[in-house]
């Protein structure tokens, strides 16, 4: 039933919009949150129209194509180099990017 | 005539004649930028304009053109264009007019430029954008809006409002935009140009950053149908590369561009003739449809009740799409990295090197998009919008056929419901730019085909020689020859494609 639930205006709470930014990995302040809340709220306003629609029996429509899963000819190519991929990486330790720890410590998702 | 106010098809001509060769062609199209773009007034069309790249390329094409002839180079020979940058390129910058990607150099081509360049055009520069293509402005570039042409203190519209006002202000004769929303089209028609977007699968997206990657597709601006037409030609077609090009032979879509369409059956929807339009739009609007109504066309009110629903369909699946796209930049592989401490995790990271690369737009609609993805919101949002998006579709069927054939060849809407709006108007109201698209989305969420075009002029204070109206045709899959046929009878009904903004 938790997949039904409609967070009208003040329903959007600040914890809700915090737990978004942390999903979104978007290191936000107390002012943003505040601002992005009141811009959810309103666009959702607008959005929930959608929920006057009769859409019972609707298959929904995630892409325009009918196309599945065109395979490729399982034949090796040339990719881009290691050096064209350290370049583009801002920390490198080539071969390797360069990440601060990340076993242990984190909150996770 | 001066060069620069040559067609893409003129120009062409005339460097294949010998009459002019690509270096004077290029020399002219850089020196209109450099006075134009640059400095206090400067249109700012252009992130990066190519000055020695330009003038080296150009040179080899006349090699070229003198040892094999213009034919042998291709149907582009010589000619300068200029693309979005959100389109990669093998040399200098593709910044998607974001700080995340300021710095960032792609180390290969996408196909549609790859393409023009295979033609024998000369990209001249990378052409400014709402930030990742999300915006009706240009406003959310990181690097500053463009202007205007017809009147600076006005918005281009957007997202692809560099390569709308290039074209308009004839930097270049042609150009590549990207089409999420309506980013072609609505910029197009605010800038007085044509522009085209595919229907989804035409135009190989490989090489395009990735906004919505269902909604997504590149086309071109040019000053007439015939140059949209031709810029076709030359970028659509199957690529491996992409898994979502359509493997489907496209026709040439010049040789019949003069022919009309006979028994046109043109579909008007209700919403087209609302009271929400401008009245200078209306008026446009009213004259268009009796233009087409005089060139014999059967004018066909249709309902189409769910192109209201569009804007708020698509601001759900666009961002969506967006989080989920988005969320390759993450401060390691590439683009702009946060400072951290020695005790911050990679989350951390990420988090920071976002929260200081993305500007509030692109901020915005990952937050959007990420909470109508996340559980407990998904089955009311996300799939409510995906169901809405199938709903939109099956109207499209409907008007475009029935058992006895096409009930019509084509919607007619104004391209926007206002003509070119004063910069900063919109930039607080989130909602009231994103209701900027509601004649355009319907087009991408069923992956129609649609263009702009110039309707006709408005006078405004400021724009001394009038601020442009766009009228769109919508039409079925595939159908981007015909369409062109059907806008190009309206074009010949007018002069409105050979007037110039005062600059």
């Amino acid at each position: 039933m938790s997949d039904t639930k409609k967070p009208q205006g003040a329903e959007l709470s600040e914890d809700v919009v915090r737990r978004v930014a942390h999903l979104s990995r978007l290191a936000l302040d107390d002012a943003s949150i505040e601002r992005h809340r009141g811009q959810l709220v309103s666009i959702l306003g607008y959005i929930d129209r959608l929920r006057e629609l009769d859409t019972e029996n609707v298959d929904p429509m995630a892409h325009p194509l009918d196309v599945v899963n065109r395979l490729d000819a399982d034949e090796p190519r040339a990719c881009l180099s290691n050096e064209a991929l350290m370049k583009m990486a801002p920390q490198a330790a080539a071969p390797f990017v360069r990440v601060p720890k990340v076993l242990g410590g984190g909150e996770g998702a | 005539m001066e060069l620069h106010d040559h067609t893409l098809i003129q120009l062409r001509d005339a460097i294949a004649r010998r009459e002019v060769s690509s270096e004077e062609a290029i020399r002219a199209s850089l020196a209109r930028i450099d006075s134009l773009d640059t400095g206090e007034n400067g249109l700012n069309a252009f992130l990066e304009v190519f000055h020695d790249r330009a003038l080296d390329d150009a040179r080899a094409i006349d090699r070229r053109i003198a040892a094999e002839g213009a034919e042998a180079v291709g149907p582009l020979a010589g000619v300068p264009v200029a693309i979005k940058d959100n389109m990669c390129l093998d040399h200098g910058r593709t910044t998607c007019a974001s700080r995340i990607l300021e710095n960032y150099e792609s180390p290969y081509t996408a196909t549609a430029v790859q393409r023009l360049i295979d033609a024998g055009a000369v990209i001249v520069g990378k052409t400014n954008l709402d930030e990742f293509a999300m915006g009706s402005s240009t406003e959310h570039s990181a690097f500053g809006p463009t202007l205007n042409p017809w009147d600076r203190a006005r918005a281009p519209g957007g997202s692809s409002g560099g390569s709308a006002a290039a074209v308009a202000a004839r930097m270049v004769p042609g150009a590549l935009g990207s089409d999420t929303g309506g980013s072609i089209r609505q910029p197009a028609g605010l800038c007085g140009v044509v522009g085209v977007k595919p229907t989804y699968g035409r135009v190989s997206r490989y090489g395009l950053v990735a906004f919505a990657s269902s909604l997504d597709q590149i086309g071109p601006f040019a000053r007439n149908c015939a140059d949209a037409a031709l810029l076709m030609n030359v970028i659509t077609g199957h690529d491996p590369l992409d898994s979502t090009s359509v493997d489907f032979e496209a026709p040439d879509h010049l040789t019949e561009l003069e022919r009309p369409l006979e028994g046109l059956r043109l579909g008007v929807p209700r919403l087209a003739r609302s009271d929400q339009n401008h009245p200078e739009v209306a008026r446009i609007f009213e004259s268009a449809i009796e233009a087409y109504s005089g060139l014999g066309a059967e004018i066909v009110d249709i309902e189409l009740p769910l192109m209201k629903s569009g804007v708020a369909a698509y601001y759900i699946v666009a961002p969506a799409e967006a989080s989920s796209n988005l969320a390759r930049y993450d401060g390691v592989r590439y683009g702009r990295r946060a400072e951290i401490g020695p005790n911050d995790d990679l989350v951390a990271l990420y988090a920071r090197s976002r929260a200081e690369g993305f500007g509030s737009e692109v901020q915005r609609r990952i937050m959007l998009g990420t909470f109508a993805l996340s559980s407990g919101y998904y089955e009311a949002y996300y799939n409510t919008a995906l169901k809405t998006r199938r709903l939109i579709k099956n109207e499209f069927d409907a008007v475009f056929a029935d058992a006895s054939g096409p009930r019509v060849h084509a919607v007619l809407t104004p391209s926007s419901p206002e003509p070119a709006f004063k910069l900063g108007a919109k930039l607080d109201d989130p909602l009231a730019m994103y209701l900027e698209d509601i004649y355009t989305v319907t087009a991408n969420l069923a992956g129609v085909a649609g263009v702009s075009i110039p309707g006709g002029f408005v006078d405004l204070p400021g724009a001394p020689k009038g601020l442009p109206v766009g009228l769109q045709l919508l039409c079925p899959t595939f159908a981007e020859a015909s369409m062109l046929r059907i806008a190009r009878m309206f074009e010949k009904t007018g002069d409105w494609n050979s007037r110039a903004p005062e600059l």
